[in-house]
Parts: C-alpha cells; sequence; structure tokens
C-alpha cells in the first residue's frame, strides 16, 4: 500500500501493538503528528516536556513488560529525550523512542534545531538509527521493536529526517528481522548448569542473589519456586523488590549500602552467591574484595559482558532466567534442604538481632511510618514508582512489595524527575490500580509541569512528597562525612504545594499527623484527580542501615533504638 | 598475574559495513576508557561486512570486557581476540634527495619493501613488516632525516 513515511511510522506502532505513545510535536516530526491526529490504532499522551515522555513510556514498559514507545521532534526535543533514555539504559527498560530529524539535505549544515542525534545517545542506547532512505523505514521501525525487547532489553532510538516522513512509498511491515550479527544467547549452557546444581548440592551455606533481570525475564515464579524447593535464603537487589514477595519467610531482604543487616551478612559470609539477572553494582557490593569473600559464584545473565566485569565468577550461565531456572528445577529433586538449616538459623538469628527497624514518634510523622502505613492502607493493589533519595531507599526498605512490577523507580542512573511522569505511564497502562509517587520536595519539582498533563488527561496519580525542607540524600551524606556543612541541600524555600498542584488543575493535601495522613490517602484514593500530597517528615531522618561508600558491608551504621534528637 | 597487566593484543572485529559502526566501535572504546593504539578498516571482498584490526592493551580481564562489549553491539558479527597470528604493518616513509639513496634502499630492502617514488627534493619508500621490526626501521632510518613517516596501523590474520 502507498502511503507516506509519517503514515508508515503510524501504521508501524499500530502493528506492534501498542496503543499509547507519549510525546510531544515539534518542526521536524510534524508530519508524523499529521498522520497522528487522522489514525485511532493509538493514544496520544502529550506531557509537558520531552524528558517526562520518555519517563513515561519508561513506566508503561516498567508496568507492563511491553515496549513503552515515545516520540519527540529534533534538537532539543531529542536533547530532553536524553536523560529519558540513559534511564531506561541503565536498567534495561525496552522504548522505542523516534525522533524527528533535520531534512536529508540539511544534515551536517547546523540547520535549525538540528544536533546529532544518534551520535549523543549511542552511549545511552541499546541501538539507534538514522533512517537513510524510506524503503529501509519499515524494515528499521521492525527491527528497533526487536532489538528493544529481546536479549537483555533496551531503549532503541530511531531519528528520522523531515524529508522521509514526507516522501511516499510502498508499505509492507515485515513479519520477522534478521540481523545476521544480533543473536541473543537464551539457553543456557547445560554443562555449566549441571556444574552449578552440583555445587548448590555441596554448599552449607548458599544464598540466592536475584536482580532486576528476573523481573525483566518475567521469572519470578520460577525463582520462587526454585527457594521454595531448595529453602535456600534470598536477598534482593532494588530492582528485584517484589520478587520473592515481602511474606516469604526465605526472603531476608535488600542488600547493599542501604540493605539490611541480616542481607548484608548473609552476603559476607555465604559460600555460595546463585546469582540471577544481578549486576554486582557498586552500590550492592560495597568494597569489592570484601563481597562474597568465602563464596563460589554462579552468575546467570542473558548479558555475557555482566559476567566477570566486576567479580570472578566460578560458574558463568550466559542465558535467560526462566530458561535456565527452568532447566535447574528437576535437576534439585533430591536437594537435601536440611543441609542448610543451620545457615538459615543463623541469618534468622542476625535478622533477630538487627531488624529493619526505625523509631516513631508521636510529634512528628516519620517518613518509614509513611511507607508502612501508605502499604497497610493500599497494599497489594498499589503500583508504586519512586524518585531518587532518601524517600527511594525508604520505600524499598518499608514497602511491603509483594509481586514483581509493582516497584518502578530509576536504579541504575538514579533520576530525579523519574517517579511521577513513570507514574503516569503505570496509571495510562493499569487505570484500576491506585498508583502512588513516592517523593522527596527535591525531586518532585523536576517534573512537575506533569501535573498539567495528568489533569488534561485525568491520570489521577497521588505523589506523596515526604517533605524534610532537604535534599535529604545529600544531607545525610553531609551529616556524616561533611561535619555538618549542608551546602546547598536545604529546601526551606519552596513552593506552596498545596497552591501548586491546585494551580495546574489538581488536588493538594498539606499533611503534618497521622490523622491528617490517613484521611489524605483516602480521599486521595477515591478521587479522579491527581494530587501532591505535602507531607512533613522529620526533617533529620538518615537512611538507616547504611554502608559508607567504599567499605565492606558487614560494616553497617545501624539505627538507634531511641529517638533521634538532632539539630541542625 | 602481574605478567597480564597491560599486555598488548590484537583483535579483529568483523562488522556490517554500514553507515557509523566505526563510530560505535571507537566511542565503546572513548567512552569505557580503553586504549586503543592502532586502527585499521577495510570492506571484506565480496560481502557486506567490513575488517577492523584492532591493537589495543590491557589486562586480561580487561581484554575479556572488550571482546564482550564488541560482541554487545548490534552491528557486530564476529570478534577475533588473537593468539596465533600473523600480523603486519605497512609505512610510507619521505627523505630528502641528498642523502644516501643505496643506503635508504637498502634499509627499506630489508624491511620488506623498497623505493616506490623518487622526485626532485624527494625519495619515498615503503616497508611492510610486523610491528616490533617496523618500530626497528624507524629508528634506523632516522640517521637519513627522514622528512615525514607515516604508518598504516596494523592488520593481523589468524593462522
Amino acid at each position: 500500500m502507498q502511503m507516506s513515511g509519517a503514515q508508515m511510522v503510524c501504521e508501524a506502532i499500530i502493528a506492534e501493538g501498542v496503543t499509547t505513545v507519549f510525546g510531544y510535536p515539534g518542526g521536524a516530526i510534524m508530519h508524523v503528528y499529521d498522520e497522528i491526529y487522522k489514525q485511532e490504532g493509538f493514544e496520544h499522551i502529550l506531557n509537558r516536556h520531552e524528558q517526562a515522555s520518555v519517563h513515561a513510556a519508561d513506566g508503561y514498559a516498567r508496568a507492563t513488560g511491553d515496549v513503552g514507545v515515545a516520540m519527540v521532534t529534533s534538537g532539543p526535543g531529542f536533547t530532553n529525550a536524553v536523560t529519558g533514555l540513559a534511564t531506561a539504559y541503565m536498567d534495561s527498560i525496552p522504548l522505542v523512542v523516534i525522533s524527528g530529524q533535520v531534512p536529508s539535505h540539511l544534515i551536517g549544515t547546523d540547520g535549525f534545531q538540528e544536533i546529532d542525534a544518534v551520535g549523543i545517545s549511542r552511549p545511552c542506547t541499546k541501538h539507534n538509527f538514522l533512517v537513510r532512505s524510506l524503503e529501509e523505514l519499515p524494515r528499521l521501525m521492525k527491527e528497533a521493536f526487536y532489538i528493544a525487547r529481546s536479549g537483555r532489553p533496551g531503549p532503541v532510538l530511531i531519528d528520522i529526517p523531515k524529508d522521509i516522513t514526507v516522501d511516499i512509498g510502498e508499505f509492507i511491515y515485515p513479519d520477522g528481522v534478521n540481523i545476521p550479527t544480533y543473536k541473543p544467547t537464551y539457553k543456557g549452557n547445560q554443562k555449566q548448569i549441571d556444574k552449578a546444581v552440583e555445587a548448590i548440592k555441596i554448599a552449607k551455606k548458599p544464598l540466592l542473589y536475584i536482580g532486576g533481570g528476573v523481573v525483566l525475564s518475567n521469572a519470578s515464579y520460577l525463582v520462587r519456586a526454585l527457594a521454595e524447593k531448595t529453602q535456600i535464603p534470598v536477598v534482593e537487589t532494588l530492582m528485584a523488590r517484589g520478587v520473592m514477595g515481602a511474606k516469604n519467610p526465605l526472603l531476608l531482604g535488600m542488600l547493599g549500602m542501604h540493605g539490611n543487616y541480616a542481607s548484608n551478612m548473609a552476603m559476607s559470609e555465604t559460600d555460595l552467591v546463585i546469582s540471577l539477572g544481578a549486576r554486582f553494582d557498586d552500590r550492592v557490593t560495597g568494597k569489592l574484595s570484601e563481597f562474597a569473600k568465602y563464596a563460589e559464584i554462579i552468575h546467570v545473565d542473558i548479558d555475557a559482558a555482566n559476567i566477570g566485569k566486576l567479580v570472578d565468577v566460578d560458574y558463568p550461565i550466559v542465558g535467560d532466567i526462566t530458561e535456565v531456572v527452568e532447566s535447574m528445577m528437576p535437576l534439585l529433586d533430591d536437594v537435601d534442604t536440611e543441609r542448610y538449616e543451620a545457615w538459615r538459623n543463623i541469618l534468622n538469628r542476625y535478622d533477630a538481632l538487627h531488624p529493619q527497624s526505625y523509631v516513631d514518634s508521636d510529634e512528628v510523622i516519620k517518613p518509614q511510618w509513611a511507607i508502612e502505613r501508605i502499604g497497610e492502607l493500599v497494599g497489594e493493589n498499589a503500583i508504586i514508582t519512586s524518585d531518587v533519595g532518601q524517600h527511594q531507599m525508604w520505600a524499598a526498605q518499608h514497602y511491603p512489595f509483594d509481586r514483581p512490577r509493582q516497584w518502578i523507580n530509576s536504579g541504575g542512573l538514579g533520576t530525579m524527575g523519574f517517579g511521577f511522569p513513570a507514574a503516569l505511564g503505570a496509571k495510562k497502562a493499569f487505570p484500576d490500580k491506585t498508583v502512588i509517587n513516592i517523593t522527596g520536595d527535591g525531586s518532585i519539582l523536576m517534573n512537575m509541569q506533569e501535573l498539567v498533563t495528568a489533569a488534561e488527561y485525568k491520570i489521577p496519580v497521588i505523589n506523596l512528597i515526604l517533605n524534610n525542607h532537604f535534599l535529604g540524600m545529600v544531607r545525610q551524606w553531609q551529616t556524616f562525612f561533611y561535619e555538618k556543612r549542608y551546602s546547598e541541600t536545604d529546601l526551606t524555600f519552596q513552593p506552596n504545594f498545596k497552591a501548586l498542584a491546585e494551580a495546574c488543575g489538581g488536588i493538594g493535601y498539606d499533611v503534618n499527623t497521622k490523622a491528617e495522613f490517613d484521611e489524605a490517602v483516602k480521599d486521595a484514593i477515591k478521587q479522579d484527580k491527581v494530587c501532591f500530597m505535602n507531607v512533613i517528615v522529620n526533617r533529620f531522618e538518615d537512611v538507616l542501615p547504611m554502608v559508607p561508600s567504599g567499605g565492606a558491608l558487614f560494616n553497617m551504621m545501624l539505627p538507634q533504638t531511641t529517638q533521634n534528637t538532632q539539630e541542625a | 598475574m602481574t605478567k597480564s597487566l597491560n599486555e598488548r593484543r590484537v583483535i579483529s572485529v568483523i562488522v556490517l559495513n554500514e553507515s557509523s559502526v566505526l563510530a560505535r566501535i571507537t566511542a565503546l572504546f572513548a567512552g569505557r576508557g580503553y586504549n586503543i593504539e592502532s586502527l585499521t578498516v577495510a570492506p571484506i571482498p565480496d560481502s557486506d561486512m567490513s575488517h577492523i584490526t584492532i591493537a589495543t592493551n590491557g589486562s586480561a580481564k580487561v581484554m575479556e570486557q572488550i571482546t564482550k562489549q564488541l560482541h554487545k553491539l548490534i552491528p557486530v558479527y564476529k570478534v577475533i581476540e588473537h593468539e596465533e597470528m600473523v600480523e603486519k604493518e605497512m609505512v610510507l616513509a619521505k627523505f630528502p634527495i641528498n642523502e644516501n639513496l643505496a643506503d635508504i634502499s637498502v634499509l627499506a630492502l630489508a624491511y620488506n619493501g623498497g623505493v616506490v617514488n623518487v622526485g626532485k627534493d624527494m625519495i619515498i619508500v615503503m616497508v611492510a613488516d610486523e610491528p616490533k621490526r617496523i618500530k626497528h626501521f624507524i629508528e634506523a632510518s632516522g640517521r637519513y632525516n627522514p622528512c615525514e613517516i607515516v604508518r598504516g596501523g596494523v592488520v593481523a590474520i589468524e593462522r
């Protein structure tokens, strides 16, 4: 069928089954927007900033597991999208981002709104394309979606010069792709799997170390079954929260810089690490030479480059978690679960010694209390997104996540401003679920313009602002490591959050007490409007436990057991 | 272990011959802090692929990462970390005509080359040899006051 390049873009998006596109128009992408106006195959959400469009598509992708799609124009439209691409890249999130480009004959002439998009995005995309001709456009669209979702997922940019969107040609959307240089490995090497299983059987203190790859592979039910069958204790990374379910007795908690005592001690004393879809990030390992010092390591990862990158691995297995764990399961039929009982008892004693805790207060709302209370009030039905900082760590520590894809946050890049637009994406995907962005008074301002988007499209997400009038995480480091010199972290001057939300068509709540908190949350859930819930929390609350940067995991600063009365 | 530190290695990368593929490779080296000592690229005859030869250095661990990261790039078909290889580099050198031309000619011959051009003021020689021998040639040519030396970069093929 004959059609314009712009129409081909829309037809390809529809053929891929995409129902929601987030974006922002501009000169170079106008022909595509003209076709968007005419079609009815998908809905377009106009964010108020391109960064938010990409984060929203990202939130949609994390909540569903499908490819998220965002569309931006050339030049500043694209550069605004770069943070979104990098965020998705670091967390391996499947996205297709379509950017307009100046017409082919102007490329390289410093044209109006021209920037080298493929050059800039090369290190923060899984792959990118500059479309050279109309003939290759359908194939490249197909390849973009395929590359984004296959293997280790990631964002793909497709940069389309304006003249190609105008040209008319034959549109045949390919059924499949054939990229001779790209063949992801899904099935693990059976010999290595056999060896790894033998190692599990002879270990005394094995530990399952679960990462975001389990979520991406939709392998949570399998990993739960593996833990259940072997009775091996489990630690989760930040990206894996929800995989095991908070109530699972085998789950020790989250490990790493803000991991709980039992998890970090387990990693320090284990004799066999079974790493599934985790990448030994520095925020997880602490000092590498002390990390899992007494352990052999099984590392299962779909990305061969992750294996052996930071720690030496004894049993490397390149493959998809689902496939590998499926092949492991029958080989473990005769596993002796009694064997690990002494180990489980040690870890339970560690947990009893220093449980994840905080000292509550009647005078002021503690941020940890607010998060636990949200968990009690909405629990399983909610999807929780977050921004970056103290509130993110408290949410990861204290929210009772009980399924994968319930917890959406920027783990790798640590992007402040991610949570609100990501919540919009998640809510578009699951309109019946309560979607709450747990955020701080610093982060929320980085994409607050999305109030307008949320109000216009009636996307009622709750922004729970844990307001300590500080850039809290940086303030915490300044307290611990910079002799309380609070350089540029005091946010005492801030907007009237309630009035701000109302000015943009949303609802605002000012919350100072626990009673007000309950009331506000119950009211906000019933509303069909976006809200800012401004919760004034204890100013100098710290995220604990904490492993100081570069320290060994077992050297944790632990929570105080009495009231923190620290003043500035 | 100390032996493996900053060992010189040559790798061949077979890539789809498409636009910006070389930029992807060099950007990877720059972005991840790997070193490029020499890089050559040319299309493989009768195919849609190109052969890139990269001389680099690093510990065994770094080499493993370089290989794996290269392989992750979508247009990369194959990465060969050379163990047993034939390795050659070509050099062009220009000398003033008033130098001892017989000596220069013999020098070029000794390093697998010869005189390729003689002009009014200059003589140009070409040599092609192993990188270590090329270093010797450049040292030896110093006494004839070369005006310009252009190295071609390493190419390698597995034995």
